[in-house]
This record gives structure tokens, C-alpha cells and sequence, in this order.
């Protein structure tokens, strides 16, 4: 079975917003991590892969140091790696993303395509179910449990409601949720194996996507400004006189929090 | 600013809140209000739109909507705006939802913006409001072209009965032969009695400063009497005080409740990683340093023993 | 009645926690060339020194297998947990890349262009004229965070591989002869157990294994003890807590002040200062050191930076800013006379902070670290290139001796005395140095000795009602700063620091003040006079105090602690 899992380099959480490079100053802005759900999504593949033979690789679009977070995945033991880098897709929204991504895995053929549920840096949080339209591929999100039987899968999910249990034919496209495994360490030897590992890196006209369709230009959403959020009330502190819990409910009270 | 679609859900063959609350906020931008439901056998469910603000309701019921999956209601939901000619398609986030506006997305190449917390009009442009980087700003996005998708963070907006009725259109879909493939083959309902923690609007957590596990019964009843659920810390799962399952932090769960009642919790960093999205944090602990109070809204210095039980009797009076 | 001493609780540890023969089959087991501990200016540009070397002379990387360099490092990528001023002096940095990199071209924040040196009371600030050690025309002002990872790529690209996450558990020895690193478990739960993804660490064996761990070194202790290699004096150590601020207006000189808010009088042994450095026109980066021979169980660094911040000079110049990062580090303060007595062992190599090399009236050191890698590392060639067993006893003493012909070694030997003259309070102190200062430290006759920090009797004084309450804005608790370091450590994992659990109230008390990310919590009484002590490991951002005061700081699993960026 050949797996694709598409990841994703976001910003390190706890990186503050960069300094801003004054003369000489190397930029750094593209200090990140692979996104933590996705090395769920890549786990759920290498244990499948264990299980039942086939290959695992990664996908990724994403300017070109990107490819040193994807070495993490190939540490893990991901077979390879494939990362579309091309100045024409930087600045893409939901809609050019997943047109990348389907082009890129329309090449790979993949019998089964994962996604990692969640991205720290809240975007492409929805990435699975364009990607699978355009793939015209059955799709399933928030799977908790996955199992791989003959020519079909079952993915088990939590709702608001509830589990549901849903079940689709190969191929297909599966986000996963982090409550679906534990992921592994890289191994030492991974770690120093995966530098010489394929690692692709791919332009969109390799992928035959026409500039224009994709990048800012291609996208359908702007980023029109950033401001500060409302100030949060004062904090108010009660020292209980004996009447600490009248003034409790006084305060959620008056916030409609009762 | 021509027509608005708010995408309604049902349960128990009822429109879920979070889609009667947005289509409120629908009216209050302007402009022709129509709901869409897609399923089957929610006829009356969709009749009830109209007390809710939709002038319109566009119904797709078919047997291929019957279970909760998105993709027949991609090519359901297309048909509609097609039919409807909305330029803005509003959706209330669920699990359901936010892969249905995303298909809808690449099937229309039309703009998706997520995790709103507001809309509003600058002249003729839709403007949306998404809080990042752990909320600490707000960024205001906008679309460049229509239809334009906005899903909303659920419990944004609270429903207003405008006691009006709605006009419903049956559109029939076609779908496609790849959205029928996956399906439903079971159902299974939460088990716990109260609601999840993930869940909970209300939730009364528990630290070492409730002295034991018998401490816990002060949680569970004010729980009780707010309609929330109880959660514990680290230090005291470990202790064997309380289920890892309720455990708020780090390496438990993440909640973001409107309220978040802590009691006799110092506040260690990797409990406040897991509750700091709360809405009103309300913490009682005897120790003025706790590092609770720091971040929390109401900071109560005092004996949780003689509060906690007090707040429980005067917040089951109220009711 | 005399005070509590921590160093009559020693630490629950034993020699065979750090030290072992390897024990992975050799198959197993992972070879390199030369192995690097510590990815810090000194591993790393050893790192640097023997890329440029080996790729002069390819037979000899020929022979040094698949991987001739490797580093290891424990923080989730190089410079996570690196944390200092800093002014650097650019001399070592210039040499290393010369012809290569102008300094230009490096991630700094340009020279220094003007300084002013104040003693503070707590109303006022007297300038004064900066002692001659403090004099920091033709440095640069640095992030060492920065320059690590400016470093790590340099190194990487110069052919060494580089192992984030990874900690330096075991020193393997064997035969009397050190030969190469195990490496830390990772997925051990919090009583030990393997949990699922439980990967065990692994023999990494070299030819020649090079200590870079810095301040308070896990395996550099354990070498220390087990090769003989102390100095003449014991080593003792400061804490500093810094924190970055983005400023409303640039600060244009780096300032340093004396004083409050730290007493003078000999018996609190409160010995330290502050630093402010602009970084750039946007941020300043600021922080407070404090000695670490202090007897008062109440002081806390931490709070002292909070306190600090209150004074009128530096609420000014923080007004309308932010706090931006947050950290905490120990500097190794013993001066030449705790270097150890030598820097060789069969096989091992000491580095940087490691070997103790660390100019306290100067208040550098990243220099020393990046000249003594590079010397580490051509006495290392040397000997490889000669078909040296570098396990044979002396076979690395060219770096000994290339370090004792070095600036480095003549800039700290006029100090050498320096920094103990300060255990005789303030002014006597500053008298003493002034007089060593004019000598070139021919002055005093008589070697002064150092005494460890765990040996200071503690006094109470009700130090921490002058600390200010936080108020979120300019003065901050400890746990929101510890969320500001990045640390994201893992808090099912078991505990990487050994205390004596059961203590007299006033150490514990004294560990819950001193440790700057609030690991430390007193419990209840055991009602034979001592209190038990409650230990959150995965609040430690690995500063080090804790060795320096009674207890011992072991490497958490690899990736734990803060992810510093900007100190």
C-alpha cells in the first residue's frame, strides 16, 4: 500500500514574532516545526506501513528550508519526501493550497492520502476535504481509530454527538485526530539516516499548475489588517470576608455567566 | 451585498443553535436571509427557519443525506447557492460543517475564511474577524471574490426569535459518484452522563488544594448546580484522586469553557497551557501568591471548604 | 546558632548514573569521528574549526567514517538553550571565520556605541566611570540563541551533523580511557516505566569526545571526578535572569549597574549587577546576576530582576514596551583557579564554560568558548592526522598547552583573584580588584580561595518583602515567565533533578526562592523539624543553581526545557 501524508513547517510555537533584521542580519523568519498533528498522521502511516508493507511519503508545499522539518518525518522512517517549493505558490489560500496538493498527489498515485487534524498556526485547518474534492476521493476527518481491511478502511470519529463509524473504499483521504496515537521518537540512527533519504523538491511547473491559479494571486481571501484584541476587564480580587460567595455569583451575575 | 445562505444543521430533528444564532447575525448585515438544510426528512425542521430570520429556506431532502457526512452535502449545498444566487454562504463550525464550507470551497474556487468570531460590512465589503496566535490579536480578513464562505466559531451569535415564517424551495441534487462512497455503519452515543469536559460550557476543576479525594464532591456538586462538568489537575490525577479522563492541561485535555471555576489550584504552567482559552476564570485558593491568580478574572482568597459550598447553595436558589 | 549548610543534604546520585563502559553490542552502537557535546559557540565552532580542517585534508576525514563530527544536543534545536547578555568580544569569532564569513555578515546587533556604568541606591543612580574590565569599545552585542544557530548551519554545512534533542546521559569509559556518550531514553514514564514509544538511548563511540556542555555540565562533573581534574580552587557559580523587552524608543549604549537592588555587606555574600543591551533599535535585552554564595533563604533572582526593573532608570526605559522572552542561566564564576588543572583526559576534551573559561570582571566568555573550540579542535586533528590513539594518556595535551599559550589564558590569570576579593563585601572588594586591576594581578601576593556555594550557611532577613508583586506589565511571577521561555516539557517524564526530599524548612524554602521557574515547592512538615520538598521538573528551563546549591540537574529527556530564541 502507498501511503501520502501531507505535512506542513509551521512556525515554532513558542517563537515570538521575529525581530525585525536590521542591516546585515541573516533571516530567520523560517524557523519552524513540523506541525504536532501531523506527526500523528505520519505515525498512523508507518504503523500501517508495518503492518502491511507498501511505502510512506510525505508531501509538503512550503518555501525551500521547510524540507528540513519534513527530515523529521523521514526520521521517523518515512520512505521519502516530496516538497513543492516555488515563489509562485508563497502567499496561497485554502482554495490555491489544495489545488497544489492535489497536483502534487494526483503524481504520487497514493492509495490511501493522511492528514493531520490540526495546525498550531491555524491555517489549513480544513485542507483535507478540498483536497479530497478535487481529488474526487472518498473522505473521512477527525478519525480516532483507523483500520485498513482488503480494498476499504473504517474510521472512527467523535462528533459533537457522539462516535460515528465510517466506512470507505480505497482510495481515500483520512484526517486524523491526535487522539489516534502516540507518535515515536526519531531513533538516532533515523535521525542520521534521513539526511540521505529522497528528498524532492518540486516547482509548480513540474506539477503543471499554471502560475496565476495559485499563490496570492490565485487565492480567493486577504488578510486585510491586525489588531490588538479588545482589553480584558480588570481582574477583580476578593478577599472572603465571609461573604466571598454572595460576591461570586454578584460578579458571574452580572457577566449572564449564571 | 446581495443575498446571505446560512448553512442550518439538525439534531433530533431540530435546528442546531449555533445556525439559528447565525442566522441572526445574517439579518443584522443586511439583505435578503435564507437558510439551507440538507438531509432527510427535515421538512419541518427547515418551516422553522423562518422564526429565526430567514426569509428563504432552500431544503434538499434526500435518503443520500441521511447520515452526518460531508461530502453529499457538498454537492448538495452547491446546487443551492447555484439556485439561490447568495453571495455570502455563512456556516455555525462543527465537525460536519467545516468539511462541507472546505469542499464547497474547492468546488466553487470560492474564498474560505475560518474561525470567525465577527462579520460586518465596510461598504460593499464582507469583512470577517479571526483571533491568532493563541487570541492575543484579531485579524480582519476579507474575500476577493463571492461567493464569499465564512465559518464561524460556534456559540458566536445567540438566536433572535423574529417570529416570522419562511418561504421553503425543495432543489433536488445530483451527486456526485465520489461523494457517496464513504457511509455511516455506526452510531455510538457518548457515554458519560455529564457533558465532556471538552464539551462543557461550565467547568468547576480541582487541585491539591481540596485536601483529598473526598474533596471532590465540593466540584461535582457545584458542577451540578451550574451544568457543568468537573476537571482535576495533574498533581492530582496522579495522586489517584480523580479519572485521567477529566485531567485539564499539558498532557491532559484542552478546554475552552465560558467559565472555568478552579478550585485550590496553584496554577502551574502545564495546567494553564490547557484552560488559559477559557472564557471567565474564577479561582479560589488560600494562598494569595497562587500563581492563579495572575490570569485568573475573579481571584478569591480564601477557604475553598467554606465558599465553594456556599456558591452551590445560593446558585441552586437562583434557580 | 548557625544556619542550615545545603551541602549537608547531598542529592540522592551516584557516579554510575553518569558514568558506565558502553553496553549497546557493538553493531549497535553508533560510530562517529569526533564527538561534540553541547551545541553552544564552543562545541559548535570546534564543530566549525575541524570542518575547515577536514576539508583541507580529506584522507584524514577519509578515516574518520560515515560521520567524522557529530554534536549533540539536548535542547529541541541548537541555541534553544542557549542565554546570555551578550557582549562579545569579536576577536575569537573573526579568527574562525577569517577569509570566510566577515563578522558583518553574522547575526548580531552591530558594535557597541557608547556605555555607561551606574551605581544604583534605591532612589538614585550615580554614574560612575566604568572600571577598566568594563570597558567595551570594539565588542558587539550579541543573542547567543541567534548565534547558535548561525553557528549550527555553518557547522552543518562545514559537514558535521548535528543531533538536537538528544542529552548527553552516560560518559562511556573504559579502560581508563573515555570513548564516546550514551545517550538519554526517550518514552520513559514518570516512575521510570517504558512507555509505548519508549526509544531507548544509544552507545555513540568516538574517536575523541569534546565537552561543550557549558555551565554545570552533567557530563563534565562526572569527568571532573573521575579523571581528577579539578583546580586548585572549587568551582562556584551565579544565576542570571534575563528577559527581552520590544521598546518603544532605542536604547543607543549598553548600560551596566552596581548596587541596588543587592546589599553590600560581606554577610549576605550578595555579589552581582545587571545589564542592559539594545538589540537593535526595537528590543533591549536586560538582566540581573547575582552571586551564588548568597546565605539569605529568601533571595530570589528572579524577583531581584522584577525588583530591578522598579528603578526609575530602567521603568523609563522600558515604558510602552514588552516583555518578549524570558530565561534563566547559571555562569560558571571560579575564575583560573577553578579551571580544571587540565582540559585532556584520555579521549576527552574540555571546552568553553566546561572548562570553566569564563572572565567574571570582564563579563565574557563566549569568546573564550568559540577560541578554545577552535583550539580543541586542531590539537584533536593533530592528533588524528599524526595516527595518534587519542585515548593514550597525553596524546591531546597540545591543547593544553596551545590554551596556556592563548590571550585567554593571560586575560584570566590577571583576574584570577578578582571575583573572590567580593566575598569581602562591596567596597573592600571593589578596593581589591582596583589594586589588582593596576597589577595585572601581581597584587594580591596570595592566591584568594573560593568556597562552594552549597557551604553558605543560610540567614534569614525578610528579604522578600522588597520584592515587588507582579503586576503583569513590567514585573512578571515566575510561572507566566517560565510560559515565556517556550518551555514545553513534557510532564509525564521522570524527574531529571536530584534533592534531598526531606530537608530543614530553610533549604527548602531557600530552593523554592532561588530557582527562577518555581520547581521548587515547600510540602508539609514531618514533625521531626524537617518539611518535604515538591519538585514540577518540567517547569526547570536547566539553569544549573541547582547543582551550585545542594542538589543535582541531570539532562531531562532531550527536546525538554525552554525554547529560547532571542537570549
Amino acid at each position: 500500500m502507498k501511503i501520502a501524508v501531507c505535512v506542513k513547517q509551521v512556525p515554532d510555537a513558542t517563537v515570538h514574532k521575529r525581530l525585525d533584521p536590521s542591516t546585515h542580519r541573516l533571516d530567520r523568519s523560517g524557523e519552524g516545526a513540523l506541525n504536532a498533528t501531523d506527526v500523528n498522521a505520519v505515525e498512523e502511516a508507518l504503523r500501517l506501513k508495518e503492518a502491511q508493507g507498501g511505502e510512506v511519503v510525505v508531501v509538503s508545499l512550503g518555501p525551500e528550508k521547510a524540507i528540513d522539518s519534513l527530515r523529521k518525518a523521514l526520521a521517523m522512517g518515512a520512505d521519502r519526501a516530496v516538497l513543492v517549493a516555488d515563489e509562485g505558490a508563497a502567499g496561497s489560500d485554502l482554495v490555491a493550497t489544495s489545488r497544489v496538493l492535489a497536483k502534487a498527489l494526483e503524481r504520487e498515485e497514493a492509495d490511501l492520502v493522511l492528514f493531520g487534524q490540526q495546525s498550531s498556526d491555524g491555517d489549513g485547518a480544513v485542507l483535507w476535504a478540498s483536497v479530497a474534492d478535487r481529488l474526487r476521493r472518498p473522505m473521512v476527518s477527525q478519525v480516532a481509530e483507523l483500520t485498513i481491511e482488503g480494498e476499504g478502511l473504517t474510521g472512527k470519529r467523535q462528533t459533537e454527538f457522539g462516535y460515528d463509524v465510517i466506512a470507505a473504499p480505497l482510495p481515500a483521504v483520512v484526517a486524523v485526530s491526535d487522539a489516534i496515537n502516540e507518535p515515536r521518537y526519531p531513533s538516532l540512527k533515523g535521525i542520521m539516516g534521513a539526511k540521505s533519504k529522497p528528498q524532492q523538491i518540486v516547482a509548480l511547473g513540474d506539477l503543471g499548475v499554471e502560475a496565476g491559479t495559485v499563490g496570492a494571486a490565485g487565492s480567493r481571501t486577504v488578510v486585510r489588517g491586525v489588531a490588538p484584541p479588545p482589553a480584558k476587564s480588570d481582574q477583580v480580587r476578593i478577599e472572603d470576608d465571609g461573604n466571598a460567595a454572595d460576591k461570586i455569583v454578584e460578579y458571574l451575575a452580572e457577566k449572564r455567566l449564571v | 451585498m446581495a443575498g446571505t445562505l446560512v448553512y442550518l444543521e439538525t439534531h433530533g430533528g431540530e435546528l442546531t443553535k449555533g445556525g439559528v444564532g447565525l442566522l441572526a447575525k445574517a439579518a443584522e448585515l443586511g439583505g435578503d436571509v435564507a437558510g439551507a438544510v440538507l438531509g432527510s426528512g427535515v421538512r419541518d425542521a427547515a418551516a422553522s427557519a423562518g422564526a429565526f430570520g430567514a426569509s428563504t429556506v432552500y431544503v434538499v431532502d434526500d435518503e443520500a443525506l441521511s447520515a452526518p457526512l460531508p461530502q453529499p452535502r457538498v454537492d448538495a449545498l452547491e446546487a443551492v447557492v447555484r439556485e439561490s444566487g447568495a453571495d455570502n454562504v455563512l456556516f455555525p463550525a462543527s465537525v460536519l460543517a467545516a468539511d462541507v464550507a472546505a469542499g464547497l470551497a474547492a468546488r466553487l474556487d470560492a474564498g474560505l475564511n475560518w474561525d470567525l468570531t465577527d462579520l460586518r460590512f465596510e461598504g460593499d465589503e464582507l469583512v470577517g474577524v479571526r483571533p491568532a496566535l493563541g487570541d492575543t490579536v484579531l485579524v480582519d480578513v476579507g474575500w476577493t471574490s463571492t461567493p464569499r464562505l465564512a465559518l464561524v466559531r460556534s456559540g458566536t451569535f445567540d438566536p433572535v426569535e423574529s417570529g416570522g415564517t419562511a418561504e421553503v424551495k425543495e432543489v433536488a441534487a445530483t451527486f456526485q459518484d465520489f461523494s457517496t462512497l464513504a457511509r455511516l455503519v455506526d452510531h455510538l452515543q457518548e457515554e458519560s452522563s455529564g457533558p465532556a469536559i471538552e464539551e462543557a460550557d461550565v467547568i468547576v476543576a480541582g487541585g491539591r488544594g481540596l485536601g483529598g479525594p473526598e474533596g471532590f464532591s465540593i466540584c461535582e456538586e457545584l458542577a451540578a448546580a451550574l451544568g457543568g462538568a468537573v476537571a482535576a489537575t495533574r498533581a492530582v490525577v496522579d495522586a489517584g484522586w480523580y479519572p485521567y479522563s477529566a485531567q485539564v492541561g499539558q498532557t491532559g485535555k484542552t478546554v475552552s469553557p465560558k467559565l472555568y471555576i478552579a478550585l485550590g489550584i496553584s496554577g502551574a504552567i502545564q495546567h494553564k497551557v490547557g484552560m488559559q482559552g477559557s472564557g471567565t476564570i474564577v479561582a479560589i485558593n488560600k494562598d494569595p501568591n497562587a500563581p492563579i491568580f495572575d490570569f485568573a478574572d475573579v481571584g478569591v482568597v480564601g477557604d475553598l471548604t467554606q465558599i465553594a459550598p456556599k456558591l452551590t447553595e445560593l446558585l441552586r436558589a437562583r434557580q | 546558632m548557625s544556619g542550615v549548610r545545603p551541602a549537608d543534604y547531598p542529592p540522592p546520585f551516584t557516579s554510575a548514573e553518569v558514568l558506565a563502559a558502553p553496553t549497546d553490542a557493538p553493531d549497535e552502537r553508533i560510530d562517529v569521528g569526533i564527538l561534540i557535546v553541547g551545541g553552544g559557540p564552543g562545541g559548535l565552532a570546534c564543530a566549525v574549526r575541524l570542518g575547515q580542517l577536514l576539508e583541507e585534508h580529506p584522507d584524514v576525514r577519509e578515516r574518520l567514517g560515515d560521520v567524522p563530527v557529530a554534536v549533540l544536543e539536548k535542547g529541541k534545536q541548537p541555541g534553544s538553550h542557549l542565554l546570555s547578555g551578550a557582549v562579545m568580544n569579536p576577536r575569537a569569532i573573526r579568527r574562525l571565520f577569517a577569509g570566510r564569513i566577515p563578522i558583518e555578515q553574522m547575526p548580531t546587533y552591530g558594535p557597541v556605541h557608547g556605555e555607561a556604568v551606574y551605581l544604583l541606591t534605591k532612589g538614585a543612580a550615580l554614574r560612575i566611570p566604568p572600571p577598566p574590565t568594563m570597558m567595551n569599545h570594539g565588542n558587539w552585542i550579541v543573542s547567543v540563541s541567534e548565534l547558535g544557530r548561525f553557528f549550527a548551519e555553518e557547522a552543518e554545512a562545514g559537514g558535521a551533523m548535528i543531533l538536537p534533542e538528544t542529552a548527553g546521559q552516560k560518559l562511556l569509559v573504559e579502560h581508563g580511557r573515555v570513548v564516546g556518550v550514551r545517550t538519554g531514553d526517550k518514552g520513559r514514564g514518570k516512575d521510570g516505566e517504558p512507555l509505548s514509544n519508549f526509544e531507548p538511548g544509544v552507545d555513540v563511540t568516538a574517536r575523541i569526545t569534546v565537552l561543550a556542555e557549558g555551565t554545570a555540565g552533567h557530563l563534565t562533573t562526572a569527568a571532573s571526578d573521575r579523571f581528577g581534574l579539578h583546580g586548585t580552587n572549587p568551582q562556584i557559580w551565579a544565576l542570571g535572569v534575563k528577559e527581552v523587552w520590544k521598546v518603544a524608543r532605542p536604547l543607543k549604549r549598553i548600560v551596566h549597574t552596581l548596587g541596588w537592588p543587592l546589599r553590600k555587606r560581606a554577610r549576605y555574600g550578595e555579589f552581582g549587577g545587571s545589564w542592559i543591551y539594545p538589540m537593535g533599535d526595537e528590543h533591549v535585552s536586560l538582566g540581573f546576576v547575582v552571586g551564588l554564595e548568597y546565605a539569605d533563604v529568601e533571595l530570589s533572582a528572579h524577583d531581584l530582576l522584577q525588583e530591578f526593573k522598579t528603578h526609575r532608570l530602567v521603568r523609563k526605559l522600558l515604558h510602552g514596551g514588552e516583555r518578549v522572552a524570558w530565561g534563566a542561566k547559571t555562569i560558571t564564576e571560579g575564575g583560573l583557579n577553578s579551571v580544571p588543572s587540565l582540559l585532556n583526559a584520555p579521549g576527552l576534551m574540555l571546552v568553553g564554560e566546561s572548562a570553566g573559561l569564563v572572565n567574571v570582571p570582564r563579563l565574557k566568555g563566549v569568546h573564550y568558548a568559540i577560541e578554545s573550540g577552535r583550539l580543541a579542535a586542531e590539537a584533536a586533528f593533530a592528533a588524528l592526522a599524526r595516527g595518534e590513539v587519542a585515548g593514550r594518556p597525553g596524546a591531546l595535551d597540545s591543547y593544553d598547552e596551545a590554551l596556556r599559550a592563548s590571550y585567554v589564558w593571560k586575560e584570566l590569570g590577571e583576574v584570577r583573584n578578582m571575583r573572590q576579593a567580593f566575598d569581602k563585601g562591596f567596597f573592600l572588594g571593589g578596593a581589591l580588584a582596583s589594586a589588582m586591576t593596576v597589577t595585572k594581578g601581581k597584587l594580591p601576593p596570595k592566591e584568594l580561595r573560593t568556597h562552594p556555594n552549597a557551604e553558605a550557611r543560610l540567614i534569614r532577613t525578610g528579604r522578600a518583602a522588597a520584592y515587588p508583586a507582579p503586576d503583569g506589565t513590567l514585573t512578571f511571577d515566575k510561572l507566566s515567565s517560565v510560559f515565556a521561555s517556550g518551555n514545553r516539557t513534557r510532564d509525564d517524564q521522570p524527574s531529571h533533578i536530584r534533592v534531598e526530599t526531606r530537608v530543614p524548612r530553610d533549604l527548602a524554602e531557600m530552593w523554592q526562592w532561588m530557582c527562577p521557574a518555581h520547581v521548587y515547592e515547600v510540602g508539609d512538615a514531618d514533625g521531626d523539624g524537617t518539611v518535604q520538598v515538591l519538585v514540577n521538573p518540567s517547569n526547570c528551563v536547566q539553569c544549573g543553581a541547582i547543582s551550585a546549591k545542594g542538589g543535582r540537574l541531570t539532562p531531562p529527556e532531550g527536546g525538554s526545557g525552554p525554547e529560547y530564541t532571542l537570549t
